[in-house]
């Protein structure tokens, strides 16, 4: 008399033609993942994949069809409503942001082109990220008193919450720049300073 | 002895205590500006007012005397009402640059503005601008004329504590500002303790301007090491920002109030000497040019020291201890080379030309453990000429020192001599100096701030120091480095924190005996 753990061995091998000392460990695995793939077994015709086939040309086919019945009618003004796919010459043209996105930091500057910091710490307090490094220095003019010797951001921490922009408590750091692609080859070049951020 | 009831609590105190001193002993918190317990009243800032049953207005608190079956309020809605009237007047002509204020974060504007203000603004003209916005008083204070509220504290502070007389109040209403006297400038010894009582950001610490923003700070109790006076301090520090300042991690030293040592004051020489703890620090294991690893450094020294007690010529051991060192630090000392090594020459006396003191908190001995040092060792006469002479003569073997700067007490052509005929040569401190080019082998030992431990003052308190943060590079604590070295001797001397360690202290020592850090806390204990 076979037991059941034996039963049930001998039926998943014969059903995912599976064999060696770990079948039953790799016939648990697939069998999970086709649990959890949620599919139904495929027919045998469907299994010629000819059905697929036809499917994608013909959803390919109704696409072009689409497009290509209503850019001509757009040419004569017409089903001007109804839109129709069209390509984005990104990053050669890019898109247009809404006009509160948030996008990389820059420093705002002073009428004579320093910069509008006052090294108050707040941004850096706030951050959530820690990406952004102050150091503070005694400014020539008493009137201004504290300025920022370095402001180093780090482009590579940075969650984009805006938190810096809100605190700032004289409007020294925003980020409207529009510049949203920011790749580097390295992290440290991803490192922006004070000089960096006030030109933009 | 009258009794009064403060916001429903009863209590007794003596005749001619003002209302504020026994709501302070009630724990009730009562606001102030000008007030200091250790300063005299002066009574002009008025935020203290408190209502007082049976007369017709609020009184001040720091200077209305208790009386016999007085009732006082002081959360009333009367008294709530004057406090935001009187915030809203020392806020008149306050700049509200808070954002650039060093003050910010630990200022008592700020905070009673949360607690009792929180008005809009109902100023209509212009605020009174000062000609010059940082005006340096002297090396250590900066001062703000326009954040000042004139509670003169810095007046009295200058006027009783340390009679040196450099500020006043000069002009009239509005126009009155605080300054110093002509020709004068604030450069005494307790100049920063004026920082520490402005309870705006008037003045501001020079040495600590813009450094950092003090909510960045973690704060440790501690003992200041520059003399034997024994000031208690909080060491402040910000480890997670280390881009400030060059990685230096301790920011400040600040004083803690310690009625029996020193009040609430601490000189300036205590102050500004924290730098040491992280600037020119010994990081490894040295062994004449190379760097070399921990268990090598404690082999050397062992074999150094094994064949001199299989020989029973353990007098060719020379120990140069420090009254720099924690009464644990010096217990242990006491137990590897007056006990298990016996015959050792063993002092910490040095022939030391004394620095500067006063009558007031610095002393002349710069060491804070002199006296623990004597109580534990139990030296009869100082053998450090004599070991210093055999050292010289080659009589010395195995010359040990804990953080003593021969070149400067001894002169270099003897720290030479001694160099080259002593065989080995181990100079165990936290900070480079002279001495470390001739010792042969440096050991890196951990500052006041990295360890645990007790130091004795000069009234023979015995006061507990606490790590803020661990040994910077390799350093290891005095006391471990030793164990170390017990341990490859075979004579194990072993234990798990410095709180054993003062627990086999007070058993073995009778000065020491009945003590524990449990009973020392934070106010310290007396030796027996």
């Amino acid at each position: 008399m076979k037991n059941s753990s034996e039963n049930r061995r001998q039926e998943l091998e014969k059903y995912f033609d599976a064999k060696g000392p770990f079948a039953l460990f790799r016939v648990a695995q697939m069998k999970r993942a086709w649990q959890q793939s949620n599919r139904r077994e495929l027919t045998w015709w469907e299994n010629t994949y000819i059905p697929s086939l036809f499917t994608g040309i013909w959803l390919t086919s109704k696409h072009f069809f689409y497009n290509f019945t209503f850019h001509i009618l757009h040419l004569f003004g017409l089903y001007k409503n109804v839109k129709a796919a069209v390509t984005f010459e990104y990053p050669e043209k890019p898109r247009p942001l809404a006009a509160r996105s948030r996008t990389r930091h820059r420093l705002t500057k002073r009428e004579d082109g320093s910069p509008r910091c006052v090294a108050c710490m707040m941004c850096e307090t706030v951050c959530p990220a820690r990406c952004i490094e102050i150091t503070a220095a005694e400014h020539p003019d008493p009137h201004i008193e504290k300025y920022p010797a370095e402001f180093i951001l780090d482009l590579g921490k940075c969650v984009y919450c805006g938190f810096c922009v809100e605190v700032c408590p004289e409007d020294a750091i925003r980020m409207d720049t529009g510049k949203l692609d920011i790749a580097e080859y390295s992290r440290a070049s991803m490192i922006y300073n004070k000089k960096r951020l006030m030109n933009e | 002895m009258p009794k009064l009831t403060i916001d429903g609590k009863e209590i007794e105190v003596p005749a001619g205590t003002t209302i504020i001193q026994a709501a302070d002993k009630l724990g009730i918190a009562i606001p102030r500006y000008c007030y200091h317990e250790a300063l005299p009243v002066s009574g002009n800032c008025r935020i203290c007012m408190v209502d007082v049953e049976k007369m017709a207005k609020p009184q001040i608190a720091c200077y209305t005397p208790v009386a016999e079956g007085m009732v006082v309020k002081t959360t009333s809605q009367k008294v709530i009402d004057v406090r935001k009237a009187v915030l809203e007047f020392l806020l008149v002509n306050h700049p509200l640059d808070c954002p650039v204020c060093d003050q910010a974060g630990e200022c008592k504007l700020q905070d009673y503005y949360m607690d009792h203000g929180k008005y809009d603004s109902r100023l209509d003209d212009v605020k009174v601008k000062k000609e010059k916005k940082a005006i340096s008083l002297g090396p250590t204070v900066m001062l703000d004329q326009e954040r000042c509220i004139l509670c003169t504290r810095c007046v009295r502070f200058t006027d009783n504590i340390t009679k040196t007389h450099e500020f006043g109040v000069f002009d009239r209403g509005d126009h009155s500002q605080l300054d110093l006297y002509p020709g004068k400038e604030l450069n005494n010894n307790y100049s920063g303790n004026v920082v520490d009582i402005c309870p705006v950001g008037a003045l501001t610490d020079k040495d600590f301007r813009f450094k950092c923003r003090v909510w960045y700070l973690s704060k440790t109790n501690s003992v200041c090491p520059g003399c034997s006076m024994g000031c208690n301090i909080t060491v402040e520090w910000d480890r997670s920002r280390p881009h400030q300042q060059k990685k230096a991690r301790v920011m400040r030293l600040k004083p803690r109030l310690n009625p029996d040592v020193n009040n609430y004051w601490m000189c300036d020489v205590g102050r500004y000497a924290y730098p040491s703890i992280d600037e020119n620090r010994i990081l490894t294991p040295q062994f004449k040019n190379d760097l070399i690893s921990w268990e090598k450094a404690i082999a050397m020294i062992a074999q150094a020291i094994m064949p001199l007690r299989n020989e029973k010529r353990l007098d060719k051991i020379g120990v140069l201890a420090s009254a720099q060192l924690t009464n644990e630090d010096l217990f242990v000392i006491r137990k590897l080379f007056k006990d298990t090594l016996k015959g050792a020459h063993i002092d910490f006396k040095m022939p030391e030309q004394s620095g500067k003191s006063d009558d007031f908190l610095l002393k002349a001995d710069r060491n804070p453990n002199t006296a623990g040092a004597l109580a534990i060792l139990e030296l009869q006469d100082g053998v450090t000429q004599q070991v210093i002479q055999k050292a010289k003569e080659g009589q010395i073997d195995v010359l040990y020192v804990f953080g003593q700067d021969l070149v400067k007490l001894f002169g270099k052509v003897t720290v030479e001599q001694i160099a080259k005929k002593v065989k080995l040569f181990i100079y165990q401190g936290s900070n480079i100096n002279d001495t470390c080019s001739y010792a042969h082998l440096n050991i890196p030992s951990a500052v006041y701030a990295e360890k645990d431990g007790t130091f004795t003052n000069v009234q023979k308190r015995v006061q507990r120091i606490r790590s803020a943060f661990l040994p910077l590079g390799e350093a290891k604590g005095d006391w471990e480095i030793l164990s170390l070295l017990s341990q490859t001797l075979n004579t194990p001397i072993v234990y798990k924190n410095s709180k054993e360690i003062f627990k086999d202290m007070s058993a073995t020592i009778t000065s020491f005996s009945d003590m524990s850090y449990d009973k020392i806390a934070d106010q310290g204990m007396i030796l027996k």
